[in-house]
């Protein structure tokens, strides 16, 4: 009537839904279309279906559920509807229903099921395109569900209906009611688990959002911050790297490691102490650390033994970079610290000298761990330190 | 591809322009630069055509990242693949590797480093950094869990002892010297644990890489 016949007219088009020149969801007329008969007559047949027992009522919801809507081809025009027409149906539909009531044909217990459809046609114009699509796509998933709950209700109305006349036979009433509200739930059940995924997709995104908030946050506290330093301290090499190493350090850990106390975790103690190393003499320290464990007295030493060495290799060694493993067992940690500088003489250093002797070697051993170096002259220098667990 | 003879071909994938510049710079005439890339589809054309010893592989591409490269390339050309990236995150280094790099190395690494690595890949052997070689001990460290295929799933004393020195800074020559074995040894050492990496289901491994990622 408001529209033209599909392109595809040599062949009957696929049963569909139309939004074009619908009236309530399309259903009548793109089952109009699919028969190849005037729209007027469909409509004519479940307007009187739905009087005479309401039988075109449960048929109309079927399709409704499992027939997909047609993807226009156009954008949008035309979509609206013609409330004339629609206000015409409801008018024949309601009178007729009144003559047959009259006349006893049809049952109260109708009644509820069409002023239900109703609301349910009246939720379903409010709700947006994207939500009605993200609540039918499970729902045609879900088809021999609603399958299954419409024979329910059919057959529970059916006996009702068939039963009211012996008024005194109420357990037929009782068990037929019964079969439609077992019926009415099995339908509604993915349309009340699809809300309540609605409500937690809701949740998800307005965490991400926080997440992009914090995000944002933290690029401008630290990163813009630096970059502005950076420009400033254009004319010092050495500085802009320290600067760029020490925000990139920044950056990876708080974007890949995770989050965890540098106060109570050895791992993370470790990594903070290079860093802090890193910072005051400008040589990159490259830390790897296996498996975990939380910081006690003994790895405490064992912390500080490490960072003497750190300090030692990155001032004293001559080298560009230095490495640092750590490795958490089950019964014992170990952390290595190691230069390709330019390594020394062990037995050249006078006895009185503090540095390795007294603060890496003398503190393990004060701690029940123990420290070993090794270097020669031009061979680098690697101290292990070790401590037992528990 | 002439197993050590003559100067590798590459090919260079990465979606910074500044950074493809650099790298050239730094690689100088140890390679022979055949072409770049910035994407992923300009990548698998690129490669395909080119055929290169070595593609050296972003991570983070747009079009689906390396691993989509990988997956689209793997077995189609001889190149052998050495992922290139910033990232430290352990799902893009155990991903990129498990999708058939043979190695990783951080951006970080000098130029010489870097032909050397090159070189290590083209030759079939694997290149592991420090870091990489942390992830595999965390990711295999013993469990209580039986492993289902003992092969593939458990990786063997002296490949422990080799990753170690790996993670400690040690390059494959002193390797070899601290644990008196060859470099052959040491290279095929590692070859073998590039391969539990990839082919190994141990759950470990992905659960592992998952946690991770909550940062």
């Amino acid at each position: 009537m408001t529209t033209d016949a599909p392109p595809e007219a040599a062949a009957p088009p696929r049963l569909a839904r139309w939004r074009q020149g619908r009236l309530v969801a399309g259903v009548c007329r793109g089952l109009a279309a699919h028969l190849g008969v005037d729209v007027l007559i469909v409509r004519s047949a479940f307007v009187l279906l739905s009087v005479s027992g309401g039988i075109g009522v449960a048929v109309y919801g079927a399709f409704w559920l499992m027939v997909p809507a047609r993807q226009d081809e156009d954008g949008g025009a035309a979509r609206g509807r013609d409330w004339m027409q629609l206000a015409a149906y409801a008018a024949v539909t309601v009178g007729l229903s009144s003559l047959t009531w009259s006349a006893g044909l049809v049952r109260v217990a109708l009644w509820p099921f069409i002023a239900g459809g109703i609301g349910v046609a009246i939720l379903w114009q409010q709700a947006d395109r994207d939500q009605r699509h993200r609540w039918v796509v499970p729902l045609r998933q879900l088809w021999l569900r609603s399958v299954i709950g419409l024979l329910l209700v059919i057959g529970g109305i059916g006996g009702f209906v068939a039963r009211q006349v012996d008024a005194g036979q109420a357990r037929f009433v009782i068990i037929a009611t019964l079969i439609i509200l077992t019926g009415v739930t099995v339908i509604a059940t993915p349309w009340v688990v699809r809300l309540w995924q609605d409500l937690d997709a809701e949740r998800h995104e307005r965490i991400r959002s926080q997440e992009r908030a914090e995000l944002a946050a933290h690029v401008h506290d630290s990163v813009l911050h630096t970059l502005t330093l950076i420009q400033r301290n254009a004319h010092d090499p050495k500085e802009v790297a320290r600067l760029a190493r020490s925000q990139e350090r920044t950056l990876r850990s708080w974007l890949y490691e995770p989050k965890s106390d540098p106060g109570r975790t050895f791992a993370a103690a470790i990594r903070e102490l290079a860093g802090e190393v890193e910072d005051d003499h400008g040589v990159p320290m490259e830390v790897v650390v296996v498996g975990d464990t939380a910081l006690d007295e003994r790895l405490g030493a064992a912390l500080q033994a490490a960072r003497e060495a750190m300090v030692n290799a990155a001032k004293y060694s001559g080298a560009p970079s230095v490495s640092v493993y750590a490795e958490v067992e089950r019964d014992a940690v170990a952390v290595f610290v190691r230069d390709r500088g330019k390594g020394f003489d062990l037995d050249a250093i006078p006895a009185d000298r503090m540095g390795v002797r007294g603060s890496i070697v003398g503190r393990m051993e004060r701690n029940g761990g123990t420290a070993s170096v090794r270097t020669a002259p031009g061979e680098g220098t690697e101290v292990r330190i070790e401590t037992g667990r528990g | 591809m002439g197993e050590g003879n003559g100067i590798r071909s590459v090919v260079l994938v990465d979606d910074h322009q500044m950074f493809r510049t650099g790298v050239k710079a730094e690689l100088g005439g140890a390679v022979e630069i055949l072409g770049e890339a910035g994407d992923v589809d300009e990548a698998v054309a690129v490669v395909g055509a080119l055929r290169p010893d070595v593609v050296l592989l972003d991570v983070h591409l747009p079009g689906g990242g390396g691993i989509e490269v990988l997956r689209r390339l793997h077995g189609t050309v001889p190149s052998r693949f050495l992922a290139l990236s910033v990232s430290d995150a352990a799902e893009d280094v155990i991903g990129v590797v498990r999708g058939g790099a043979r190695g990783y190395v951080t951006k970080t690494i000098s130029g010489p480093e870097l032909t050397d690595a090159i070189e290590r890949v083209a030759g079939g052997d694997a290149v592991f950094s420090p870091r990489l070689a942390g992830f595999v001990l965390d990711a295999f460290a013993a469990s209580d869990a039986p492993a289902a295929d003992p092969e593939l799933d458990q990786i063997t004393q002296r490949e422990r002892d080799v990753l170690r020195l790996i993670a400690r800074g040690y390059a494959y020559k002193e390797i070899a010297r601290e644990l008196f074995i060859s470099v052959k040894t040491v290279e095929t050492h590692v070859s073998s644990v590039l391969r539990k990496l990839q082919l190994s289901n141990r759950h470990e491994l992905s659960r592992w890489a998952a946690a991770r990622r909550l940062v």
